[in-house]
């Protein structure tokens, strides 16, 4: 920390050095949450009456997926953010988030299938969380697919920012018609049982895991977000003070 | 010139130019009719079976097609400089950009409604089905176009641009399709088709008073 | 307690690989990443430097 002119220069010099002192608070946040909620998820709560140990799962199946979809609402705030005021360090979160985003989404999918397979006795039901859910893990890819294909920065940047903005538009639209359309053909497919009502216990397992992913997101789109700006910015004079004063 | 001038005349030449490239036209064509007609040769000619497919295979593959034509949209247009010349005009880019989406939705669009009833025969649909049928493309297609565009104006001179426009629209085309489709279903099990089309009709004022915004955004970023 | 021994315990009353399943994938993915990030910093350090010690380097010509 020698050299504090570093303030002056733009915001992702700051940003860059911040983040790179709260990312091990962050994961060991991530562990020590994710130790406390694994003890309650594995130890504390009972057995369920109706699905014996396989609701385990939902410890990590439901935070994974409560993360995911709201991964991709910071996604979209931060592209937001980027196409009002133009700023650099908000389209590199954006870019940031987007594939820890993606993680846990399949991290959902995953576990919702292993999941199933005992509670609803199929691998995969099109059941209107799952396939949304599906739908989000499309957009997420679409979102990466559009990003990498643009040799342009600037250009990555604001495509990316549009179609993640259209994305979180659409997808409380997405929900609603695949949920319209999942009671219309409930007669077809597998009843899906309301979960019961849960014990204290489990929902506070399932809080805890949740900030525990939370840390985690937070931790991994941090360290994204750095190599992002070092890769961008590795012209600039603050990266060459930085390496220098490593050295 | 005035709005409507503008749009007019916009849409004379992109008429013009699509019956000069009748080629490109007949070819999203056939793509639809070939693609409804390889599912009952994949899943058997069970006409009970069929007739409960007909009304979602059909908007599947009007979603291919549509999506197939989305290419045409903005790509020969940008190649010839006529983008950049169009951005350039003192209309504003929203009014343009929806002359533009409307002309490309009389070209591909049009035709699969009027080709549809046919492959809704093959599928063994009832009349009223058909009817349903061709009235909830009426409303889903132009949301196609719309929402199409977008993806098109962001690819717009990427390479990989074609199979990358398909990932972007395609999850957002879901709605447009569950509405269409479960028209289609309403109408053949007696449930009535309104609640559908209705929402239909609402995702395409959504999505007409949204996206040509969403399309200027786009080219801006593409183009500059 | 839940559970009387290790083996009752991994055992997860019959529905062991579906929990485990679960947990490891996770597990995996969430190491996979971590390393991934790693040596994406990796990276981008070696490419600073190297900007730095000979001046402008492209996009395409990442060292291997």
């Amino acid at each position: 920390m020698s050299s504090a002119n570093w303030y002056k220069y733009s915001s992702p010099a700051t940003f860059y050095s911040l983040a790179g002192r709260m990312i091990p608070w962050f994961y060991a946040a991530a562990a020590v949450l994710s130790v406390i909620g694994l003890y309650i998820g594995f130890v504390l709560a009972p057995t369920d009456f109706q699905q014996g140990e396989s609701y385990r799962i939902i410890f990590i199946h439901v935070p994974a997926s409560w993360m995911s979809m709201f991964i991709y609402v910071v996604m979209a705030v931060w592209a937001a953010f980027g196409l009002a005021f133009n700023t650099r360090l908000s389209f590199m979160m954006m870019s940031a988030l987007a594939p820890t985003g993606a993680m846990l989404t399949f991290v959902a999918l995953w576990t919702g299938a292993l999941w199933g397979k005992p509670t609803w006795g199929a691998w995969w039901v099109w059941d209107a969380r799952l396939t949304s859910e599906l739908i989000l893990f499309f957009l997420y890819i679409g979102f990466m697919a559009l990003q990498a294909a643009i040799d342009d920065p600037r250009r990555a940047d604001r495509a990316g920012a549009l179609i993640a903005l259209v994305g979180v538009i659409n997808v409380p639209i997405i929900y609603f018609s695949v949920r319209w359309w999942n009671t219309l053909h409930q007669g077809a497919s597998v009843s899906v049982n309301k979960a019961p009502s849960m014990a204290t216990i489990m929902l506070t397992g399932m809080l805890v895991m949740a900030f525990a992913v939370w840390m985690y997101a937070i931790a991994a789109a941090l360290s994204r977000a750095r190599s992002i700006i070092l890769e961008r910015e590795r012209n600039s004079q603050w990266v060459a003070q930085l390496l220098e004063s490593k050295e | 010139m005035s709005t409507l001038q503008t749009v007019s005349a916009l849409l004379r030449r992109e008429l013009m130019l699509a019956m000069r490239r009748r080629g490109d036209v007949l070819t999203v064509l056939f793509f639809f009719v070939i693609v409804a007609s390889l599912f009952p040769l994949g899943v058997g000619p069970d006409t009970q079976l069929l007739r409960l497919m007909g009304g979602g295979v059909v908007w599947v593959s009007a979603l291919l097609a549509a999506m197939l034509s989305l290419g045409r949209l903005f790509a020969n247009d940008h190649a010839d400089g006529t983008l950049e010349q169009l951005i350039l005009t003192p209309t504003p880019p929203v009014i343009w950009i929806t002359g533009k989406i409307l002309a490309h939705w009389m070209v591909s669009g049009v035709p699969l409604i009027l080709v549809a009833p046919v492959l809704g025969i093959q599928f063994g649909l009832s009349n009223e089905a058909l009817v349903v049928l061709m009235f909830s493309l009426l409303l889903g297609t132009p949301v196609l176009s719309l929402i199409g565009a977008v993806g098109a104006a962001l690819t717009l001179g990427l390479r990989g641009g074609g199979v990358l426009v398909s990932l972007l629209v395609l999850p957002l085309y879901i709605p447009v399709l569950i509405f269409g489709a479960g028209a289609v279903d309403g109408a053949m099990s007696g449930l009535g088709a309104e609640a559908h089309l209705s929402l239909l009709g609402s995702v395409l004022i959504l999505a007409f008073m949204l996206t040509p915004w969403a399309v200027s955004a786009a080219l801006r970023i593409s183009m500059e | 307690m839940n559970w009387n021994s290790w083996s009752e315990f991994f055992h997860m009353g019959g529905y062991g690989l579906y929990v485990w399943g679960s947990y490891a994938v996770t597990f995996a993915l969430i190491v996979g990443e971590v390393l991934l990030l790693r040596v994406r910093r990796k990276q981008a350090l070696k490419m600073a430097l190297r900007t730095v010690k000979y001046g402008k380097v492209e996009n395409n010509e990442i060292a291997t």
